[in-house]
């Protein structure tokens, strides 16, 4: 089989699964009479954790949306097995046209059409995404059989994730940035409806709609940077709007270029929750917890990265808004990392812990160094897919309880959660050898080398990396570490989750440790070139960020900033142990809530409230009371100034329109009824008189041919 | 020859003669039997002309079965009272006069037409049996059509009987 | 005597074709009404005949099977048509039915 020729088969999977879900999932899963699901530890009593039973028909459930999503990968790989032996290693497809608009002038006066083609391009970019998308995301749906088997609505959530898988994958094989728009959205969409899943909690409802509200604003400007690309290329189509700037050269100052990056960085910015958009993502993690790993960790939320990854030739040409993209980065990375520092609801940790690494993300592409951004993209989808997929099995194991401060203790009781998760942890804190290392201390090095970065940057992130090593322990120390604190109910029925979760979090644990090996730093060159696999492949895609490069670099300098990334990440891993293992006797491990510094993280730095005033409130109601009354003095008085005119001029054009105007109505309305009285006649509604009239015509026509 | 010009003529006559009377009975169980009557003598030109296949069909569907179509309905409506009534309607002599201008027209366009068509078609030679050439040409050009004028007729049936029915 | 031609064929279609519309336009009762449009639908096929003979084309005999059918399928209908319309109204005249002028 020709995968590669294929491809709209990858997305197709899934989508098939979600529509037999959406139309014939209740009948599989019948056993939820009102179709609202019930959020874990409401569901029911507590007794209900620990039976997994799953009902006769709802196994199809289980076994066709995992499965759609198992095919997808197979065939990725098989099609990205293809596309590595082809010679340029891109393959574009084209389906057919779905947008086409009227010629129009574009900004250099050439004429151009609008037009989207339903198409696929599959490039080693795209391949590193879809191998991600459809391989964790089936993990995660498999952990979800197991997650969610006690939960209303099972079908209705397999039905979503696999419309998201489907989503995420059109996003990803898009030719064209109209079509990633199509998939952009509709990940927006799914995660919409997956934040809301347990709809009849106020707080997932409000959640999802802020998720989604929030991802408007980032949505307009990624529209308008679109729109602005196009009008500068005259097409949509990325290797078409690639080609067209590659005999550009970079702008010096802020230019029209600069201005269609930063929009499309602003869209960017609101699907990857970066600052100042980046709110909705730690209150999306009131949907499931798989919903969460897949989502708001591993996939959706780096396609704001795979966006500008994707749009790095134009991002290479205008490094005003690349600095902007790291600066936002950066400060984002550390920010979220600080509120990360003292949240106490394990999800909310590892929220503002995924926040934070996309800042790193982001990092890395503002200074330019796209393929590091990939590779922290796609190692960051292993460890922190599998330390959410860790604390969902910690919160399945709890009862439903997600607050840190009534945990403790869980290491033996949970052993298998407890040691994936103690990877994970390892992984992102970066100790050398597991994923999170590489591409973190690639990033680090990069923001110190590359011309773009600057040591500035460099210095936030060696001090973000020390965060979240810190955050991170903090969250093992206090979870598995030290006595319990949970109430005895709780207590008692602690227990391992069943295969089908832990199944995937030792997958993901075995990912986290060895997928980072196939981006060595050059650095260590003991190791053959093919450990640096991740960078070769990515070149082709990233060519035109390669010739910026590469100015020299003492090794030992890079040696002294990975043994100073190393320590940071071990003396943080330390401090933690200090901090919150050493005291672990105490029942009030958060005693120290007291400071002010504590208090504003606690509060994350108060920004809800602050946009809260700002926008929702400031805007929204007072400067609605400023408008209204604006509004009674200006605009009514001269609403009622103008009234007072209308009524004096209106008494004579009351005597006109009595007299004349109405007058020849009638008259004309008189003229058509008496001439009405012989058309009314024959509209007398007998068929036959009008069969008639057809004859009469008849005979009128052949007399005319006949005098001819 | 002469045997079919003076079916030719037997036939017409039944024909025109049978629709005549179809038009002006009274009776409407005595308009559907003269109906009958024509349709006969139509289906007798179409063998004249060697179309042996219409006039299986002609008599089979219509003298079998669209008349007795007729004569159930005929059966199911209670006709008495119309039988009793006035049988034309008012505007009968307009439609008359009509027909007479239109008919004169037309025989006009037959006249001066008649040089063009004044030929008599040959007999087909050795021809292959009239069914057997239809069969060639419908089931092959005219499939198509043969398939939608299918599902013509069942829409038809599905929508006289739903029309039909007191209850659905 | 003459030979037969094709004219006298026409002949006949067009005088069918005149009496079933003089039913049409003329008579009181749908059934006859309905009879009429049969009489006009083989005015149609004699001629149809006519011609695919004088052409020596069988596309003329093949149309005159579709005219059948269709035929068919108008009788069915509008006999159908004709049952509903006396159930509702009692009625199966053609001028008391005047609802296409409201």
């Amino acid at each position: 089989m020709n995968f590669l020729d294929h491809i709209w088969l990858i997305p197709l999977f899934p989508l098939f699964g979600a529509l037999v879900m959406l139309i014939l999932g209740r009948r599989f899963d019948p056993q939820a009479p009102s179709d609202v699901a019930l959020a874990p530890g409401l569901a029911g009593s507590v007794e209900d954790y620990g039976h997994h039973t799953i009902g006769s028909t709802k196994i199809l459930v289980s076994l066709l949306c995992p499965g759609m999503v198992l095919l997808s990968f197979l065939l990725s790989i098989g099609a990205v097995i293809e596309l590595a032996a082809t010679a340029g290693k891109v393959h574009q497809v084209i389906q057919f046209t779905w947008l086409a608009g009227l010629p129009f002038r574009m900004a250099d006066g050439s004429l151009a059409r609008f037009s989207a083609d339903w198409g696929f391009l599959l490039d080693p970019l795209s391949s590193v995404m879809i191998l991600i998308v459809t391989g964790i995301g089936f993990l995660i749906h498999v952990y979800s059989t197991g997650y969610m088997a006690h939960d209303g609505g099972y079908y209705r959530f397999f039905a979503y994730l696999n419309l998201f898988v489907f989503f995420m994958l059109m996003l990803v094989l898009a030719n064209n940035y109209a079509l990633l728009f199509v998939g952009w959205e509709g990940v927006g969409l799914c995660s919409y409806l997956l934040i809301g899943f347990y709809f009849h909690k106020k707080a997932a409802g409000d959640a999802a709609k802020k998720a989604f509200i929030v991802n408007r604003i980032g949505d307009a400007g990624f529209i308008l940077g679109m729109l602005l690309l196009f009008a500068l290329a005259g097409s949509v189509r990325f290797l078409d709007v690639n080609a067209a700037l590659a005999n550009r050269t970079a702008e010096t100052g802020f230019g029209i270029l600069s201005v269609s990056a930063l929009l499309l960085f602003l869209g960017a910015a609101g699907k990857s929750a970066q600052f100042p958009l980046y709110v909705w993502l730690p209150d999306a993690m009131e949907g499931p917890t798989p919903v969460s790993a897949l989502i708001h960790a591993a996939t959706m939320v780096t396609a704001g990265v795979y966006m500008i990854a994707r749009s790095s030739a134009l991002f290479v040409l205008t490094p005003e808004t690349s600095t902007i993209v790291a600066a936002v980065g950066a400060f984002t990375a550390i920010f979220a990392a600080s509120i990360a520092l003292v949240q106490n609801d394990i999800k909310r940790v590892l929220a503002y812990s995924t926040v934070s690494q996309l800042g790193f993300m982001f990092v890395a592409l503002g200074v330019g160094a796209y393929w590091v951004a990939v590779f922290h993209l796609y190692t960051h989808a292993f460890f922190k897919a599998l330390l959410f997929l860790g604390a969902g099995s910690v919160i399945h194991a709890m009862s439903g309880e997600q607050d840190m401060r009534r945990m403790g203790g869980l290491k033996d009781k949970i052993p298998v959660t407890f040691r994936t998760m103690f990877i994970g942890s390892l992984a992102i804190a970066g100790v050398p050898g597991l994923a999170g290392f590489f591409s973190k201390d690639e990033i680090l090095w990069q923001a110190w080398s590359s011309p773009l970065g600057s040591k500035t940057i460099f210095a936030v992130g060696l001090v973000t990396a020390f965060m979240t090593a810190f955050y991170m322990w903090r969250l093992m120390f206090l979870t598995f570490y030290g006595q319990p604190r949970m109430d005895a109910h709780t207590a008692a029925h602690i227990h391992e989750s069943p295969a089908s979760m832990t199944i995937p979090l030792r997958a993901l644990a075995l990912l986290s440790i060895a997928g980072g090996w196939i981006g060595v730093p050059k650095l260590w060159s003991v190791f053959s070139d093919g450990f640096r696999a991740f960078e070769h492949w990515l070149e082709p895609v990233f060519a035109a960020a390669y010739r910026a490069e590469e100015a020299h670099h003492e090794a030992s300098v890079e040696w002294l900033l990975m043994a100073l990334s190393v320590s940071v990440a071990v003396g943080a891993i330390l401090l933690a142990r200090r901090r919150y293992l050493a005291r672990a006797g105490q029942q009030e491990p958060e005693a120290e809530a007291s400071g002010l510094l504590h208090r504003i993280l606690l509060n994350k730095w108060y920004v809800d409230e602050i946009y809260d005033f700002l926008f929702v409130n400031g805007l929204a109601k007072r400067g609605g009371s400023l408008l209204g009354r604006f509004d009674s003095a200006i605009v009514d008085g001269g609403v009622n100034g103008a009234a007072w005119l209308t009524r004096f001029t209106s008494r004579f054009s009351i005597w006109w329109d009595t007299w004349i105007v109405d007058g020849l109505v009638r008259l004309s309305a008189f003229t058509v009824k008496v001439w009405s009285y012989p058309v009314r006649l024959v509209q007398n509604g007998l068929v036959q008189t009008y069969a008639l009239m057809v004859m009469a015509g008849l005979a009128v026509i052949l007399g005319y041919y006949m005098s001819r | 020859m002469w045997l079919d010009t003076i079916f030719f003529y037997v036939f017409a006559l039944l024909a025109v003669a049978g629709a005549v009377l179809t038009v002006t009975r009274r009776n409407a169980v005595h308009s559907a039997i003269w109906l009958i009557v024509s349709l006969l003598g139509v289906a007798g030109l179409y063998l004249l002309q060697h179309a042996e296949f219409l006039f299986a069909v002609q008599i089979v569907l219509y003298v079998g079965g669209i008349m007795v179509l007729f004569l159930f309905v005929i059966m199911l409506v209670n006709l008495d009272q119309a039988a009793r009534e006035r049988q034309f309607n008012k505007q009968w002599w307009v439609a008359l006069a009509c027909i007479l201008v239109v008919s004169a027209e037309a025989a006009y366009f037959l006249y001066s037409g008649t040089d063009s068509l004044k030929l008599a078609a040959p007999a087909l030679a050795s021809e292959p049996g009239n069914v057997e050439q239809l069969a060639d040409v419908l089931f092959s050009r005219y499939l198509l059509p043969f398939e939608v004028a299918s599902v013509l007729l069942l829409v038809a049936v599905v929508g006289s009987v739903v029309m039909a029915k007191k209850r659905i | 005597m003459h030979p037969v031609t094709t004219v006298h064929y026409l002949v006949v279609g067009l005088a069918l074709l005149l009496i079933g519309t003089i039913g049409v336009l003329t008579r009181r009762n749908i059934v006859v009404i309905l009879m009429s449009i049969e009489l006009i639908l083989n005015a149609v096929n004699v001629n149809l005949i006519a011609f695919s003979r004088h052409l020596q084309d069988l596309s003329g005999q093949i149309f005159a099977i579709f005219v059948i059918t269709v035929a068919v399928a108008e009788a069915a209908v509008g006999l159908g048509i004709l049952i509903a319309l006396f159930r509702n109204k009692e009625t199966v005249l053609a001028d008391e039915v005047d609802l296409l002028k409201w």
